[in-house]
C-alpha cells in the first residue's frame, strides 16, 4: 500500500477481482446464454433459464457473493453483485437474480433468519419477496393480504422474479410468512408482462397454508431495505443493458453501408452515438457509487440509489431506443435482439417506483423544497 | 533576468522517495518559512526543491514521483499556509505549456522557461486559432520564412486569452504551404513583446474581452524558440491540444459545486421563486450534475490509480452542455429580475469575482463552454471516431497541398 496518499471516500472503481468475476460470468453468459435462446424462452412455458441460474447461482457461486463465508456466502461485497448485475444486463439475461440473489437475500438478512439465508447461500432455494414490482422502497406497502389462524388469504399482484421461486417471503403488517408457492390454496398466474425476459405473476392466497417466522426482526423495515437494495443495484443491470445497446449499434454502423459509405461515418449519427456514450459514463459512475454507498452501509445510500435509479434507467432506455432506431427496419423485427432490450430497459424504468417518483423523493434528502401552491 | 540555478540539495543528494515525501516537504517548511518569506521567493524555492509538480523531472520543478504524491505536497504547504502560485491566473501556462515544454522543450528550453511559468512571473498565451482557422486548425494561413537564425512571422491569430498579459506564446505556423496542410506547420514559442506583435481587445458576448485578436506583421522568432522539427508542428500541437482537454481537478469536486450551485441556493432562498415545471428540470439538472460530479471523480481515481480512460472527452462535452441548461434555468426562476444586468461595459474580466455576478452573466458566458477548448461537435468526432471506433467523413483535404486547396 502506498502511504500518506488519502484514499477516495468512495471507490468507483473496479477492483483486480470484480473484473474476474466479470470474465467468469461473461464466459457463462457467452456459452449458456444467447439472444435467441432468449426469445425462444419467452415464447416457451417458463421464461426462467433454470440451467442458467444453477450454473451462476449454484456453480460459480453467485448467489450469495455478499453474504459472510460462515454461512456459505463468498464473503465478498454488493459491489461484486452489482458486476455480475452488469453481464446479466449486458446478455438479457432470463434469471431471477435481482429478486432472489439481491431482493430476497438482503430481506432475509434483514429480518435476521438465518437458516433461509444459509439455504439462499447455496443457490439452491430460489426466493421471491411478495411485493408489487412497481413499490418504491420509501413508501409502506399496501396491505393486501390478511392472516387467520396461520393462513393467508388475499393478492399481490405484479410480483417480479417470482415465477420460478422456491418459495415465497409475504411481508404481512410487521411479521414474514413462508410459503411455498405449490401449497394448495396459492395461485401464481403468470402475466403476460411488457418484458417477457423478467416475467410478472400475480400471487392469489386462499387460505393458503403459511409459516411465520418466529423471532426475525420488522418486515417493514426489511422491505424497505431490500426494495432500497434492488433499486440501487438494478442501476448496475441497467448499465450493463445500455453497454450492450451502444456496442452492437456500433459495430451495425460500421459494417451497414448506404449511399456508398458506412452509415457509421455520417456525422449526424456518430454525434448521437458520442452523446450516449457520455451518458454511459455518467450512468456508470452513478451505479458505481450507489453499489458502493450498498456494500459500505454509507449514511448516502438513498441520495447514491435515486441518482442511479433515475439517471440510469433513462440512459438505458434511451440507449435500448437508439438501438431500435439505428438499426433501421432490423431493429424493428421480431428476429433481432433489439426489441428485447427494449422491453426490459422500459419496465426497468418502471420497477421500484420510476425515476420520478425517486427525483420528488431525492428532492426531501437533498432540501430542494416544493413548490408551494399560491405559485400556481 | 531571472535566477534560474537549481537547488543543490536536490540535484546532489538521495532522490526522494514517495515514502520520504512527508519528511522532505517539512524539512522544506522549516528552512523555508512562508510566513516571514516574501511569496515570489518561497515559489521559486518551491520549484528549485521539486516540490512545484513532483511527477516532472529533477531541476524541472519536480522529483520525478508518482503524479499522485503531489496532493501530499499541497496538502502540508496548505497546512502551513503557504501561498500558492494563483493556478487561475496562468491556466495556458500551466495547463498545456508546460506539459508541452516538457514533452518536446530542449533542457535550455525547460530551464529558461518553466521556473518562471510555475511561478506566474511569467504568463503564457496560445496563438493557435486563426479567423479563418476555428476548428479546422491545421488549415491555419500564419507564414513563418526563415531569414539568418531567425523566423519572420506573418499572420493574424484570435481567440488568444491571456495575450494582453502574456510574456510568452505557443505560436504554430506555416513554414511550408506546398505539402498537405498538416505537414506543413512548425512550432515556436514567441515572445510577446516582440516588435510587430499587436494584441487588440476582442469584446465577447458578456460585454467583456476576456480574449484577444494578435497581429504579427514581421514578428522576429529566433530559430532557438522553436519546439520540435520544421514540419513537425502538428505533433506538438496535437499533444497541447490533448493536455488541454485532459484537465483533470485536484481534488475531489463536492456536491453541487459549479453552476448547479448557484441554482439550488437560489431555490433555497426565496419559495416564490418556486413553479411546478421549474421544479422538475430542477431535479433532473440536480441528478445529472450529480452523476457529472462522480464522472469526474471516477476520471480522478482513474488517474490516480494510473490507469487514465478517455472519459475527459465527454466530460468536457457534458459539463459545458450542463452548465447552459442550468444558468438558463436560473434566469427563468429569477423570472423579472432576469431581465436585469449589471454591467455592459468593455472591460478586462475579474477572474475572481464570477460568484459577485447575476445569473444573466453566467448565461450568456456558458455559451462560450461549448465553443472554446473544442467545440461539442468536434468533440463528439473525438469521441465516435477515437473511442468508438466509427469511421471518419469522407475528406479531400488531407492529401492536396495546402496552397492548392480552395478557399
Amino acid at each position: 500500500m502506498t502511504t500518506g496518499i488519502e484514499r477516495p471516500p468512495t471507490d468507483l472503481l473496479y477492483s483486480e477481482q470484480e473484473e474476474f468475476l466479470r470474465e467468469t460470468v461473461r464466459d457463462v453468459l457467452n456459452k449458456a446464454c444467447d439472444w435467441t435462446s432468449v426469445l425462444a424462452l419467452t415464447e416457451s412455458e417458463s421464461a426462467i433459464d433454470r440451467a442458467l441460474w444453477r450454473t451462476l447461482a449454484v456453480e460459480v457461486g453467485g448467489a450469495a457473493l455478499a453474504l459472510p463465508d460462515d454461512i456459505g456466502g463468498a464473503g465478498a461485497t454488493w459491489r461484486e453483485t452489482a458486476v455480475v448485475l452488469e453481464e446479466l444486463g449486458r446478455s438479457i439475461a432470463p434469471v431471477p437474480y435481482l429478486g432472489s440473489a439481491v431482493v430476497a437475500t438482503i430481506y432475509a438478512q434483514e429480518i435476521g433468519a438465518g437458516d433461509l439465508l444459509a439455504n439462499l447461500a447455496t443457490g439452491e432455494t430460489i426466493a421471491a419477496v411478495a411485493v408489487p414490482a412497481g413499490a418504491p422502497w420509501f413508501r409502506p406497502l399496501r396491505q393486501t393480504v390478511t392472516v387467520t389462524d396461520s393462513t393467508l388469504t388475499g393478492t399481490v399482484a405484479s410480483v417480479a422474479d417470482a415465477a420460478a421461486a422456491d418459495i415465497l417471503l409475504v411481508p404481512v403488517g410487521e411479521d414474514t410468512y413462508l410459503v411455498d408457492p405449490a401449497a394448495a390454496g396459492v395461485r401464481c398466474t403468470p402475466v403476460v408482462s411488457l418484458d417477457e425476459t423478467r416475467p410478472l405473476v400475480d400471487i392469489e392466497f386462499n387460505a393458503a397454508p403459511a409459516q411465520r417466522l418466529e423471532g426475525t426482526r420488522p418486515a417493514g423495515d426489511a422491505t424497505a431495505a431490500a426494495l432500497r437494495a434492488g433499486t440501487a443495484l438494478l442501476a448496475s443491470e441497467q448499465l450493463g443493458l445500455a453497454e450492450h445497446c451502444l456496442t452492437a449499434t456500433v459495430e451495425y454502423l460500421r459494417v451497414r453501408r448506404q449511399f456508398g459509405r458506412a452509415l457509421g461515418s455520417y456525422q449526424a449519427l456518430k454525434h448521437r452515438l458520442a452523446d450516449l456514450w457520455v451518458q454511459i459514463n455518467q450512468a456508470r459512475a452513478a451505479a458505481r457509487y450507489a453499489a458502493d454507498c450498498l456494500a459500505t452501509g454509507s449514511d448516502d445510500l438513498a441520495v447514491a440509489t435515486a441518482v442511479a435509479h433515475s439517471w440510469c434507467s433513462e440512459v438505458a432506455l434511451h440507449a435500448a431506443e437508439e438501438y431500435v432506431q439505428l438499426h433501421g427496419g432490423i431493429g424493428f423485427t421480431w428476429e433481432h435482439p433489439a426489441h428485447l432490450y427494449l422491453k426490459r430497459a422500459k419496465s426497468s424504468t418502471l420497477m421500484f417506483g420510476g425515476p420520478d417518483v425517486h427525483r420528488t423523493h431525492l428532492t426531501g434528502l437533498i432540501d430542494l423544497p416544493l413548490p408551494t401552491l399560491e405559485n400556481i | 533576468m531571472t535566477d534560474t540555478t537549481t537547488d543543490a540539495a536536490v540535484s546532489a543528494g538521495d532522490p526522494v522517495t514517495e515514502d520520504g515525501l512527508p519528511t522532505y516537504v517539512a524539512d522544506f517548511l522549516n528552512t523555508h518559512d512562508p510566513a516571514t518569506m516574501p511569496r515570489i521567493d518561497f515559489l521559486r524555492a518551491r520549484f528549485d526543491a521539486g516540490l512545484a509538480w513532483v511527477h516532472y523531472p529533477i531541476g524541472c520543478g519536480g522529483l520525478g514521483l508518482d503524479a499522485a504524491a503531489q496532493s501530499i505536497v499541497d496538502a502540508a504547504l496548505e497546512a502551513a499556509g503557504a501561498p500558492d502560485n494563483a493556478p487561475h491566473r496562468n491556466v495556458i501556462g500551466l495547463g498545456m505549456a508546460a506539459p508541452t515544454l516538457l514533452a518536446h522543450g530542449t533542457p535550455e528550453q525547460q530551464r529558461q522557461w518553466l521556473r518562471p511559468l510555475w511561478t506566474g512571473e511569467e504568463i503564457w498565451c496560445q496563438l493557435f486559432s486563426e479567423p479563418a482557422a476555428g476548428s479546422d486548425l491545421a488549415s491555419l494561413g500564419t507564414k513563418a520564412v526563415p531569414d539568418g537564425t531567425d523566423w519572420v512571422v506573418n499572420g493574424q491569430k484570435v481567440w488568444t486569452s491571456l495575450a494582453h498579459e502574456a510574456s510568452w506564446a505557443l505560436l504554430i505556423a506555416r513554414t511550408d504551404p506546398t505539402v498537405p496542410k498538416h505537414r506543413g506547420l512548425t512550432y515556436f514559442v514567441c515572445d510577446m513583446r516582440s516588435p510587430g506583435v499587436d494584441v487588440r481587445a476582442l469584446r465577447q458576448l458578456t460585454g467583456e474581452a476576456e480574449f484577444n485578436e494578435v497581429f504579427l506583421d514581421n514578428v522576429r522568432v529566433p530559430d532557438d524558440n522553436r519546439l520540435g522539427e520544421v514540419g513537425a508542428g502538428w505533433k506538438v500541437t496535437q499533444s497541447t491540444l490533448m493536455n488541454e482537454r485532459v484537465a483533470i481537478g485536484a481534488g475531489a469536486a463536492p456536491r453541487e459545486g459549479g453552476p448547479i450551485g448557484f441554482l439550488a441556493d437560489l431555490w433555497r432562498q426565496d419559495e416564490t421563486y418556486r413553479t411546478i415545471g421549474s421544479f422538475d428540470k430542477l431535479v433532473q439538472l440536480w441528478v445529472e450534475a450529480e452523476t457529472m460530479r462522480l464522472t469526474t471523480e471516477r476520471l480522478r481515481q482513474q488517474a490516480v490509480a494510473g490507469t487514465p480512460g478517455p472519459e475527459g472527452s465527454g466530460s468536457k462535452l457534458a459539463y459545458s452542455l450542463l452548465a447552459q441548461r442550468v444558468s438558463s434555468l436560473e434566469l427563468d426562476i429569477l423570472g423579472e429580475q432576469g431581465l436585469r444586468f449589471d454591467d455592459w461595459s468593455f472591460r478586462r474580466p475579474n477572474l475572481d469575482d464570477e460568484h459577485n455576478r447575476p445569473a444573466g452573466y453566467r448565461f450568456l458566458r456558458t455559451k462560450g463552454n461549448s465553443i472554446e477548448g473544442g467545440t461539442s461537435e468536434i468533440m463528439r468526432n473525438i469521441i465516435s471516431e477515437r473511442i468508438l471506433g466509427l469511421p471518419s467523413e469522407s475528406r479531400t483535404d488531407t492529401t492536396t497541398p495546402w496552397n492548392e486547396l480552395p478557399r
